[in-house]
């Protein structure tokens, strides 16, 4: 056996410490097969070696976490004896290569994740971030990841019921693709991945393997260069027709007792899904390579090892139990396949044909992974915001006509027709509210679910922006009457080996485990991607959050869309000062003014908290079922978009340009029966939010009292409407102000 | 009435018509697997939508040669009542129960949105719970859904009164502009001869539950189970 060079080592991108550790653990020198499985094990892709110092300092535990990080996904108790199973994760390198193969895998790989632990898929949501819309790859990288998403989502026949796109030149040559799934099970039937039992069988299933996608973490693990495109055989090719094979036939043989422990191939295929699995259970493991179900001819065990080819899981079963399996795969049609057993040596025994081609200590490699403390700056905090050197501002009507066009506002209808969002018969909150809500199968009680991060504001002030996301999804959860359960967290950054990127990453951490925390909302599942950067240029820091709530009743649930004219609009939360607002990197400043700067919206968590608390009150209580968060542009486009949702207009008192579009965190607009304005405003001075009545539903335009100006329904709803299909038909969107 | 429902690989509509029948008939459909060729004595037969063997050929090619395809057919002969939604439509073509083929849709994108749809056709098992030319709002979601048949073929079946659905706007004008997938005279469901067999590419099953936005599908299930009570 010859010693790799250099050159090989560098080639698996494995530094001269980290080599310098392999040989300590080896006592000698790695042949190939194994300087592939380290490569891909110590990978920051696989090992978080970068990250895991701050993930630890994040709330995970609740009354109600049945499972926090460290499975294939989190498991929160639902009540009636269910658990919800979630989790999010990233495929932004192999997209940016291939956009359609690239998002669509990584749906198959989050689902795989939820229904490895013995959940039902019931609803897929993303998190997607392009770059500018006037960047030349943007349009195709657009058609691309939403054509994947939904080949995938709609062909498996899970719904795919929301998320969340934002435009930015930040990610011209980095996009995000974030995909969750959230599944559900019995709370006492949950799956993990820790292996048991010497001499049990462990078992491969699903697709043949092939030589896609070797390397796909290694790749995942550095920065883009002009070269990326060379990456593409790299890309795994998904077969959702498989997974939803998989899907079925995992979920009969789990309703058996055939199985000890479970795991899907995900990143770093075979390597990862075994050395996790066995050093979970303190477990040693010999695989006979040459009985791994093979695509191709001529492959090699470097290349089983290291290959990602899609939809595969391994299993250790009871012993006696391989015949009751093989008949439920082979009945789907799915290779079935005994590699190998478990054993009680703590190391990993590959063989290829009876020949030993790899032996490695199991526990140091899983487990004793680098872990960097890296050195980080804090972001700098932004000056203050100089409203009096703003440019002049334009008139309400023309500035609401701009935000209601922009790319980060317009509607993502020609996104979301493309994804089946309405298949297994209980989504019974379609895409476009605040969350998607699906019902829990035969029953009247509901899972609320929605995606949410504000990058501008992350890379203002990271800790901010942290917080920020984290209250965004507990806001929209409570907004159409669900209890917020957990969150799920995707971290997206750039090079973590640049101080100020790290510094991003600690301050994001900071805000998110302070919100987290105070709105006993944990984090149970995530991912982190990093070195997010092409050309040296980073992403905007970006900690997508997946927030899950539960609704007692379907029923008593709130929608954006106003319902009947004459109903007092209400504004819950907010400044006291109703001529006040935050225009600190809102959309306004960067839309209508052309600026990116200020400070972002403080986030004040016990005001955040107890406006949720009260929101949900309402809901639930049959006092309110029409509610919007204010978010993205402010008062004004929250308005305009339940006036749209409802087909109704609205008049409002909004006196100045900081109460029209300021940003200010922790508000609701609630309609409600003119009579019982009053009533509801006492209530919530009684609960100590600040609210105040803005406005009344009617009409067919919004208009503002004692102001200039007016826009018709028709025509906010043409300009809402038509920025994306337009852009994707590749003519020119009309400028927003125009008259038609 | 007994009905069945066939379950293909890659059916993923099979569990959201079952509900339906259930609702419709007090009790649950047989699902039945697509490889077994011992199809029990039913007074319906339903081919489910999703994505059978993936579509990765034509979109319900293969199923069509699904082992208990043979029976479905004979059946059919008899003239026992097939209900094909979506990918069971495609499958139905392609068994030639049906005439005509669902191409991919005009846009070359996946659509999935409700859509107006005027019910043309209201002597049959499926439609008899329907007003003549009530407008009804369902969902699509299919990425093959233009309707096409040669005009010899169109003609044939508008004579016969074999267009039962057709896409429309909210008024019943069938508009170009309601037409979701570019078929042919905005066709959405068509009749075999004997008006024994449906199939229909919108989805009735997915709007037939007030929490889910609408009830106008539901009809389509009561009149099954009342035009065909044992």
């Amino acid at each position: 056996m010859t010693e790799p060079t250099p050159d090989v080592i560098a080639a698996h991108g494995l530094n001269e410490p980290e080599y310098a550790e392999v040989l300590n653990i080896l006592g000698r020198a790695p042949n190939l097969v194994e300087l592939g499985i380290f490569s891909v094990m110590w990978s920051e892709h696989c090992s978080y070696k970068s990250s895991k110092k701050w993930l630890k300092t994040l709330p995970t535990t609740a009354p109600w976490v049945i499972c926090g990080p460290g499975e294939n996904a989190g498991v929160v108790d639902i009540g009636d004896g269910q658990a919800a199973v979630f989790k999010m994760e990233s495929h932004n390198h192999p997209s940016f290569i291939e956009p359609y193969q690239g998002a669509a895998t990584g749906v198959g790989g989050i689902l795989r994740d939820v229904f490895t632990m013995g959940a039902r898929p019931v609803a897929n949501l993303n998190a997607l971030r392009f770059g500018s819309p006037d960047h030349p790859k943007t349009r195709h990288l657009v058609a691309g990841v939403v054509a994947g998403i939904g080949g995938y989502g709609n062909c498996v026949g899970v719904p795919t019921v929301g998320g969340e796109v934002n435009f930015h030149p930040a990610y011209n040559g980095n996009i995000l693709v974030n995909a969750m799934t959230v599944g559900v099970a019995p709370a006492d039937r949950i799956f993990y991945s820790a292996a048991a039992g010497v001499g049990n069988p462990v078992v491969y299933v699903g697709s043949k393997t092939g030589r896609d996608g070797i390397h796909g973490a290694t790749m995942a693990s550095a920065e883009f260069n002009e070269d990326s495109q060379e990456k593409r055989p790299t890309v795994q090719v998904g077969d959702p027709f498989t997974e939803k094979l998989l899907i079925e036939a995992c979920l009969e043989l789990m309703a058996t007792d055939a199985i000890v422990a479970i795991q899907d191939m995900g990143a770093a295929g075979l390597t990862s899904s075994s050395f996790e699995m066995a050093s979970k259970g303190g477990m040693g493991v010999e695989l006979a390579l040459d009985q791994v179900p093979m695509r191709e001819t001529g492959m090699t065990p470097y290349e089983l090892m290291l290959s990602e080819s899609q939809e595969r899981m391994l299993m250790v079963l009871k012993p006696g139990r391989e015949d009751t399996a093989r008949g439920i795969f082979e009945k789907w049609g799915l290779d079935f396949a005994i590699i190998g057993r478990l054993t009680d040596s703590g190391r990993m025994v590959l063989t290829w044909h009876g020949e030993t081609v790899a032996d490695l200590p199991i526990d140091p490699l899983a487990q004793a992974s680098p872990e960097y403390d890296r050195p980080w700056v804090d972001t700098p905090a932004p000056a203050p915001l100089d409203e009096a050197a703003l440019p002049a501002h334009p008139t309400w009507d023309a500035a609401l006509a701009t935000l209601i066009a922009s790319p980060d506002v317009a509607s993502r209808r020609w996104i979301w027709e493309q994804y089946d969002h309405m298949v297994m018969g209980d989504t019974v909150q379609r895409p476009g509210g605040d969350a998607a809500v699906v019902r829990l199968h035969g029953s009247n009680r509901g899972l609320a679910l929605t995606t949410d991060c504000t990058p501008r504001y992350c890379r203002a002030h990271p800790e901010s922006g942290g917080a920020q996301a984290v209250a965004e999804a507990y806001r929209n959860l409570s907004a159409v009457g669900a209890r917020p359960l957990a969150v799920t967290d995707n971290m997206n950054f750039g090079n973590p080996e640049k101080p100020e990127i790290m510094g991003q990453f600690v301050g994001a951490c900071r805000g998110m485990a302070a919100a987290c925390e105070a709105l006993e909302f944990p984090v149970v599942s995530g991912n982190v991607s990093l070195y997010n950067e092409t050309a040296g240029e980073p992403i905007l820091p970006t900690p997508a959050i997946g927030g899950l709530g539960v609704l007692e009743d379907v029923e008593r649930m709130a929608t954006i869309d106003l319902k009947a004219p004459g109903q007092a609009l209400v504004l819950l939360g907010g400044p006291e000062d109703p001529e006040a607002g935050w225009l600190g990197q809102s959309l306004y400043l960067r839309e209508v003014l052309g600026r990116e700067d200020g400070p972002p919206p403080p986030v004040d968590l016990a005001a955040e908290r107890r406006a949720g608390a009260l929101v949900r009150e309402l809901i639930a209580g049959g006092a309110c079922d029409t509610c919007h968060d204010v978010s993205d542009g402010g008062l004004l486009v929250a308005v305009a978009e339940m006036c749209l949702a409802g087909n109704l207009g609205a008049e409002l008192s909004l006196g100045t340009v900081q109460a029209q579009f300021g940003e200010d965190q922790g508000r609701y607009v609630v309609a409600v029966p003119a009579a019982d304005a009053e009533a509801l405003i006492a209530r919530a001075a009684e609960a100590g939010v600040v609210a105040r009545r803005i406005g009344t539903s009617g009409g067919e335009s919004l208009t503002l009292a004692g102001q200039p100006g007016t826009l018709a329904l028709d025509r906010l709803r043409a300009l809402h409407e038509d920025w994306l299909p337009t852009y994707m038909d590749g003519s020119t969107p009309s400028a927003p102000d125009s008259q038609e | 009435m007994r009905a069945a429902v066939i379950v293909f690989p890659g059916s993923n509509c099979d569990r959201d018509v079952a509900v339906s029948l259930r609702a419709a008939t007090g009790h649950d459909p047989i699902m039945h697997w697509h490889a077994d060729t011992e199809l029990p004595k039913v007074d319906l037969i339903v081919l489910p939508g999703g994505f059978s063997h993936g579509d990765y050929l034509r979109s319900g090619a293969m199923a069509a040669h699904a082992p208990v395809m043979r029976e479905v057919k004979a059946r059919a002969d008899q003239g026992v009542a097939v209900l094909g939604i979506c990918n069971g439509f495609q499958v139905l073509t392609e068994c030639g129960l049906l005439p005509g083929v669902l191409m991919r849709n005009q846009s070359l994108r996946f659509i999935c949105r409700d859509v107006f749809l005027r019910v043309e056709a209201t002597d049959t098992p499926f439609t008899a719970h329907y007003a003549p030319d009530q407008v009804i709002r369902v969902p699509v979601a299919h990425h093959d859904g233009n309707y096409f048949a040669d005009p010899a073929t169109l003609d044939l079946l508008e004579g016969e009164g074999r267009v039962a659905f057709r896409y429309t706007d909210a008024d019943g004008t069938a508009s170009a502009a309601a037409n979701p997938n570019g078929s042919r005279r905005n066709i959405a469901g068509v009749l075999s001869a004997n008006r024994r067999v449906l199939g229909l590419m919108p989805h009735p099953e997915r709007l037939a539950d007030p929490l889910l936005g609408g009830t106008d599908g539901a009809p389509l299930f009561s009149a099954l189970a009342e035009s065909l009570a044992a």
